[in-house]
């Protein structure tokens, strides 16, 4: 019954502008959007600090369950936690149902497109995707042609990731098809928000993600060698030192697989074993986070300690599935990706649900001068890369790194695609004790084995220096919680 | 399911150094503890017993003062005795079982690292005490865990393997430390009385010991105590009970029972420390029969290592078929 001192609440958005960018939280009207309300009104009524004390707690929680991923600024290699973002990203149900459908039409078709350049290459034929294209990408491996996969399925796990522009519609900026990571954060960072905002959590009507663990290993056992009954399931990492080997341990526990490095496996007679305290045991799926490069020296890099000599072999024997497929890594190369609304086209006869940016593929010469003619102003990528590494954001570079990319992209022109810099959207984020906008993605996963699976969600990566369009852990990004509103509640 | 070998190698070895930092800091407290009770002649061979009681041949410039050996013992974690290093193995075995053990578990332990690792002895001196008390409880705090959240699958038979072998090294070579300390004190009851305190402390047995016999202490019945008890948990025979009772378990559960040399080994050890009189291995020479529990315990260590681990991969290919 204590009557407390009304104060004027505090200019929460005091600090807080999205600039030109589309803005999740606010309306033309600077007022917060429809499914945002109730989570404005909650930060209003929390009293000041709290939001601080919240963070400090979700901070010392990451840390102490090691959610931390490696930085190798000395040669010790330090931990760091992964910076999470205490404001939820809300995305409504109706937003979430395009990307849905636009996710499921784009893996149907890559993977359909992966299946025909490894065989007959109808698409090539057909002079929709140009064939030098195809096999002059770095991640395309002839050791594939003729190889059959379980279901089709080459890309069981994928990581898109997507960019919400100017107009609020979704783009796919990239695809992930070889060892995406990401998706414990997302577990992580759901589990801490709602220990930091349970009620909020309830009253939001927020869709679950919690069995993923569950899906991925039905999507996994779905894959298994045709005359597989009860598959011996396993999850292949490089070891402790890879930066996502804390994702790896995570998701081994929640799927009760054991987690396997290379030393632990050996082929025989082309069947796939792992040392076990009582002897020998067979291996039938592997879900590998090792690259193509490093899975097996006898076929790929000879020097790789990480993988297991005569993997390659008992694959292609049949004998053990490798989820993703080898040679996935063909389809997300970024000048392909330019053609994956053609791609989807061929194969379904439909119009993309989800766009692509603009890209400028650099092989074509009047593309080229366009570019070397505008780099200030674009964005110019390596084909096979990925992390944010090897790229040159335009806007915010020197004359003397547009010149070393000038002489690269003339160098090997189709090593390189060009995009114009996307004003990515913002969100509220809490930023030294304020809310502040920042800029951010979205990268959905998306599983493919007897059928397609889809977490409501993703990971929102957050670029959490002021005014920084790059979100990569690497790079000092972060992430946040990601709501996805059930429908009826909106 | 079967366990992978390199899981269990894991399991084991951070079972071990985990045991290993909290035997250390138990040591190096009652040592710290017991300065000012003793002479100053005692305290400088005090140094040498708690040296030689952890096995470790000191740097020849390391100063018997003790900030020196605190900062030795707890924080140099190049001299690979110090509890910082201990820690640090411990959890690096640990990070790399993570889907193994549980998220209590694996919590408390990380906890506990970052708690001894961000520290220094600049900021410990002076509560040394405390900062020794909290890596024991700490160290308790996950055995206590462990227990009661782990199920007794194979990886629980070898994390219980790794910390009773460990242990029964550790109260041997304690033993064997104290022997040459007994011989020269003889002659001075109150030394004596200390030095066997201290003894006992080491193995947070004193309170233990003063129910079964009495708070009069004799180095025969603290021997007897230490060695030859079957009921008290850090006695060289509750240790050789427990680490025959996990090599069974892993025997039943590998199915590797019959013609096991581990069980014998160990049916051996235990069989001295069941029969055997203290007197009969006083009168023997404590010390080689002492040397006797560390050479059994070392050959179970590498006979697990050997069974179960690294085996040769060509005579398990050809039982496959």
């Amino acid at each position: 019954m204590s009557s407390t001192a009304t104060v004027a609440p505090p200019d929460l958005l005091e600090h807080y502008d999205a600039g030109p960018a589309y803005d999740e939280f606010l309306g033309g009207d600077r007022q917060p959007r429809g499914h945002y309300q109730a989570l404005y009104q909650h930060l209003r009524s929390l009293p000041a600090n709290e939001l601080s004390r919240r963070q400090s707690a979700a901070d010392l929680s990451f840390l102490n369950q090691g959610i931390t991923f490696t930085v190798y600024s000395n040669e010790q290699g330090t931990e760091r936690i992964f910076p999470y973002d205490l404001l939820p990203r809300i995305i409504t149900g109706s937003e979430w149902s395009v990307i849905d459908r636009g996710l499921r039409q784009r893996m149907t078709a890559l993977n359909l497109f992966l299946h025909d350049i490894y065989h007959d290459g109808w698409i090539l034929k057909d002079k929709v995707v140009p064939v030098e294209l195809v096999y002059s990408a770095p991640h395309y491996r002839r050791e594939m042609r003729g190889v059959d996969v379980p279901r089709g399925v080459y890309v069981a796990v994928d990581g898109t990731d997507l960019v919400r522009v100017d107009d609020g519609r979704f783009l796919v900026l990239e695809d992930n098809l070889r060892v995406p990571s990401g998706v414990s954060y997302m577990l992580a960072n759901r589990q801490v928000m709602k220990r930091v905002f349970p009620g909020q959590f309830r009253h939001y009507g927020v869709q679950p993600i919690l069995n993923y663990g569950q899906a991925l290993l039905g999507t996994l056992a779905s894959l298994a060698p045709a005359h597989v009954d009860n598959p011996n399931i396993v999850l292949l990492t490089p070891g402790v030192f890879n930066s996502a080997y804390f994702e790896h341990t995570f998701l081994a526990r929640q799927m009760g697989i054991p987690l396997v490095e290379g030393r632990d496996l050996l082929v025989h007679d082309n069947h796939v074993y792992m040392r076990t305290t009582a002897g020998l045991q067979r291996v039938d799926v592997v879900y590998r986070r090792v690259d193509d490069d490093f899975l097996d020296p006898l076929v790929f890099r000879p020097d790789s300690i990480l993988g297991v000599p005569g993997l390659f072999n008992a694959y292609r024997a049949g004998n053990v599935t490798l989820a993703n497929a080898v040679g996935t890594g063909v389809a997300d190369d970024k000048a392909v990706y330019a053609y994956v609304p053609a791609i989807i086209r061929y194969y379904l006869d439909e119009d993309a649900i989800l766009a692509n940016v603009e890209t400028y593929l650099l092989t074509d010469p009047a593309a080229r001068q366009h570019v070397l003619a505008n780099l200030h102003k674009l964005v110019v990528k390596a084909v096979g890369e990925s992390g944010g590494y090897d790229m040159l954001i335009g806007p915010h570079s020197t004359a003397e790194q547009r010149e070393q990319f000038r002489e690269r992209i003339l160098a090997n022109p189709r090593n390189y695609i060009a995009q114009p810099t996307l004003n990515l959207s913002c969100a509220p984020c809490f930023v030294d004790g304020q809310i502040e906008a920042r800029h951010i993605d979205l990268r959905p996963f998306v599983l493919s084995g007897r059928e397609i699976t889809i977490a409501p969600g993703g990971l929102t990566r957050v670029a959490l220096r002021r005014g920084s369009l790059v979100v990569n852990s690497s790079q000092g990004g972060g992430s946040k919680d990601t709501w996805v509103l059930t429908e009826a509640e909106v | 399911m079967a366990m992978l070998s390199r899981v269990a190698d894991h399991l084991y070895w951070m079972s071990r150094y985990l045991e290993r930092a909290q035997h250390t800091a138990r040591l190096l407290d009652v040592t710290l503890d017991m300065i000012p009770d003793r002479s100053p002649a005692a305290v400088a061979r005090s140094w040498e017993t708690l040296l030689a009681s952890l096995n470790i041949d000191p740097p020849d410039d390391l100063p018997r003062k003790p900030r020196h050996i605190t900062n030795y013992l707890a924080f140099d974690i190049d001299s690979g005795h110090s509890i910082v290093h201990h820690m640090t193995v411990a959890r690096e075995n640990a990070r790399q079982v993570r889907e193994l053990i549980s998220s209590e578990m694996w919590e408390q332990l990380n906890r506990l690292y970052l708690d001894v690792q961000t520290t220094n002895i600049n900021r410990i001196w002076g509560q040394s005490g405390e900062f020794l008390f909290s890596v024991k409880q700490g160290a308790h705090l996950f055995q206590g865990i462990t227990d009661s959240t782990m199920n007794r699958g194979e990886g629980w038979h070898f994390i219980q393997l790794g910390q009773y072998t460990e242990r029964a090294g550790n109260v041997a070579a304690l033993l064997g430390a104290h022997i040459e300390d007994q011989v020269d004190a003889r002659q001075h009851g109150a030394d004596q009385y200390l030095e066997l305190l201290g003894l006992l402390r080491s193995c947070t047995a004193f309170e233990a010991y003063c129910k079964v016999y009495s708070a009069e202490l004799q180095f025969d019945e603290v021997a007897e105590f230490l060695l030859l008890n079957d009921t008290f948990p850090f006695s060289v025979n509750f240790a050789a009970s427990r680490m025959r009772a996990a090599l069974e378990s892993i025997a039943d559960l590998t199915d590797s029972r019959r013609n096991n040399p581990l069980i014998r080994r160990a049916g051996r050890l235990k069989a001295m420390l069941d029969y055997e009189q203290i007197d009969e291995l006083i009168a023997g020479g404590l010390r080689r029969h002492l040397d006797t529990v560390q050479i059994l315990s070392a050959q179970i260590h590498s006979g697990v290592h050997d069974t179960y681990i690294a085996y040769s991969v060509e005579d398990k290919l050809t039982s496959l078929v």
